[in-house]
């Protein structure tokens, strides 16, 4: 049973910890802005992507199959997530967690099958 | 150098016997066999998607859909003959029937299952209604093929090539899935993840109309942004009772509430917080902005089933949040929700007046009828052992009942009545239908009746009973605004039907398509219930009042 004072100090440490990085950060750059020396030329402004010449303007469209690999490819990251907690305790558990599991890993498996079926999967 | 690293792992590693036991959770999987069956059916649904030919998709998924709810409907009936053992929980004597499941994440008692067989029928008519082809040629009244630009090449391609979206039906079984979760859920996580299952598949099925698909499109990223918004505040609001009461669960809460455990000022922002989300659900004032725009560009049968499926959802999660989580705070809220109520009322009825399109009158109807169910809310009756007093909980699930029935069928007429460019919306329009077709101008005069209030159709029951249970909990001024604001509404209700019997048709008049059987039957089936339920209510209010308070 906390006060609302107590409850609020409590979270002193992450505003101390947040000040610390924002002032360890702006020190680390300040202290190089003030140390090197600038001699910009037209060539080192440009924008750095990976040693090429930049091609077009930053607002660039990209197709959009790329979002839908992004999609499916984030529903099994998380999914991947959810199976190391099911790995801890799926021996104590038994086949019951092999089952549920199972059950879940059935689900996102009928969406993929249906974005197979739909041919998002397929490039051109 | 591995074998050490090894070892001294092994000595710093936790071992199973130091982690708290975890059981397998035990679900009650016959008690959650109506949730099962529609989560079945919606995956079902996908892989009919996945695996059936085109030609036979539509078909297929009607059929599978319709199936599947009505095995839902028996397990419901199976569960309300089965798991609804009387309970009785410290401090009252009230009637409460039913019991918590999968781990306490849901409950399903009486009010539960009288949404669950609520939501069924609506979607089960709704259903009907999606897989209506008889009106647009022998296609159904949704777009061909969503992602190709509106007016262009490719929509009139897709539909020479009979091109259907078949996705609709397993939507709409996922979104019916949400719908059955929020009002049975037993902690706040659960239902949010229930809010979104039920949001996003209606955010999708809004922007899939077949005609004016630019508006439908508008309807579904307004739904969508301020949808999402909403979601926020709930989702905020729940962080910020869980900061206070330092639990999710509801009956946790409410101890926590009880007991005064800590500064109420995060109570009070947390309970305004997740109202927020809750009556933008139910579109109550000032919530309101996005109902008539949405009801007016979604596909009408997605109207239909989004009116009174989200409502019925909505509001039973509004009652077991406030009602069980926030009881005993409840001399902090209600005078809030009395004000709301009273807005909703005024607003609702008082713009309604001014419209002249006929799903944006069914829409800012459905405002004000939210505000006639927040009369019995902000009443917050809970009744007294022994006595037969409608309480606040049997009355809210009444009306929905009733309203849900009238507006299914309100939209489903607006369908039938099209020209060339399709549904024909403005009200002038409509001038002259009684001639034109007096059984179907009459069957709309009747839910127009029942929208007013009018005894002998179900709008007056359940009108009387929102307003008998905000009496009885000394919500009288409600009672006063609500009858005052009826009569307002009315006013407008019957000068549709005089527009419809007695105005001389605009030009040549809208006409009447011929819908199949799946419209008609939608049609005969709502219009009779409004009649039986404004001459027999007795048994369906039975049902409400023996359905009892919430379990804790």
């Amino acid at each position: 049973m906390l006060a609302m004072s107590d409850y609020l100090a409590s979270y002193a440490s992450v505003a101390v910890i947040l000040i610390v990085g924002v002032l360890l950060a702006a020190g680390m750059l300040g202290a190089n802005r003030l140390l090197r020396p600038q001699q910009p030329t037209a060539a080192k402004l440009l924008t750095y992507e990976s040693g090429v010449d930049p091609v077009g303007q930053g607002w660039a469209q990209s197709n959009v199959r790329y979002l839908v690999y992004v999609y499916l490819y984030v529903i099994f990251a998380v999914d991947a997530v959810f199976l190391f907690p099911w790995a801890v305790v799926f021996v104590a558990i038994g086949w019951a967690a092999v089952v549920e599991m199972a059950v879940f890993v059935g689900f996102i498996a009928v969406g993929l099958v249906y974005a197979w079926r739909t041919g998002v999967l397929r490039w051109t | 150098m591995t074998a050490l690293t090894g070892a001294v792992l092994a000595q710093n590693a936790l071992s199973a016997a130091d982690l708290p036991q975890i059981g397998a959770p035990a679900i009650e999987y016959g008690t959650l066999s109506p949730v099962l069956a529609i989560t079945a059916t919606a995956l079902i649904g996908v892989l009919v998607e996945a695996g059936a030919p085109r030609r036979a998709r539509f078909g297929l998924q009607s059929a599978v859909a319709i199936v599947g709810i009505l095995a839902a409907l028996a397990a419901t009936v199976w569960v309300s003959i089965h798991d609804l053992g009387k309970v009785s929980f410290e401090g009252t004597d009230l009637l409460a029937r039913g019991k918590t499941v999968a781990e306490g994440a849901l409950v399903v008692d009486g009010p539960t299952v009288f949404l669950w067989g609520l939501l069924l029928v609506f979607a089960l008519v709704s259903m009907l209604m999606f897989a209506e082809r008889g009106l647009e040629g022998g296609l159904s009244g949704f777009t061909g093929q969503a992602a190709v630009a509106p007016g262009g090449a490719g929509e009139r391609e897709a539909t020479m090539a009979g091109i259907e979206h078949t996705e609709i039906f397993p939507l709409a079984m996922f979104a019916l899935l949400g719908m059955m979760v929020f009002p049975a859920s037993n902690d706040l996580l659960t239902m949010f993840v229930a809010l979104e299952v039920l949001s996003l598949p209606l955010y999708l099925l809004c922007g899939l109309a077949r005609r004016r698909r630019l508006l439908s499109q508008e309807a579904a990223v307004k739904y969508f942004l301020l949808g999402a918004f909403s979601s926020a505040f709930f989702l905020y609001g729940i962080a910020l009772v869980y900061g206070y009461s330092g639990s999710f669960t509801l009956a946790a809460i409410d101890t926590a509430v009880s007991n005064q455990i800590a500064g109420q000022n995060l109570l009070l922002a947390g309970m305004a917080l997740i109202s927020v989300g809750l009556l933008f659900k139910v579109s109550a004032v000032p919530f309101q902005a996005w109902t008539p725009d949405v009801y007016q560009g979604a596909p009408t049968a997605v109207t239909a089933f989004m009116a009174a499926g989200t409502k019925v959802a909505a509001f039973g999660a509004l009652l077991r949040v406030f009602f069980v989580g926030f009881g005993g705070a409840q001399w902090d809220w209600r005078p809030l929700m009395m004000i709301v109520a009273v807005l909703t009322m005024v607003v609702g009825a008082v713009v309604l007046i001014r419209q002249t399109d006929v799903k944006r009158m069914l829409a800012y109807s459905a405002i004000a009828h939210s505000g006639f169910i927040l009369t019995a809310f902000a009443g917050a009756y809970e009744g007294s052992a022994g006595t037969a007093t409608i309480t606040s909980v049997s009355a809210v699930m009444f009306y929905l009942a009733v309203y849900g029935f009238s507006t299914i069928g309100a939209f489903a007429i607006a369908t039938l009545v099209r020209d060339g460019g399709g549904e024909v919306g403005h009200l002038a329009r409509w001038a002259g239908l009684g001639r034109e077709s007096p059984v179907l101008a009459g069957v709309f005069a009747l839910f127009m009746l029942s929208f007013a209030g009018i005894p002998l159709t179900a709008g007056f029951m359940g009108k009387w009973t929102v307003f008998s249970a905000a009496w009885s909990g000394y919500a009288w001024p409600l009672v006063v605004a609500g009858v005052l604001t009826s009569a307002v509404a009315a006013y407008f209700y019957v000068r549709v039907i005089v527009l419809m019997f007695f105005a001389d048709p605009e030009g040549d008049g809208p006409t009447v398509a011929v819908p199949s059987v799946m419209t008609s039957a939608v049609i005969a089936v709502t219009a009779a219930v409004t009649i039986v339920l404004g001459i027999v209510p007795g048994p369906v209010l039975d049902l409400a009042q023996n359905a009892g308070t919430f379990v804790r």
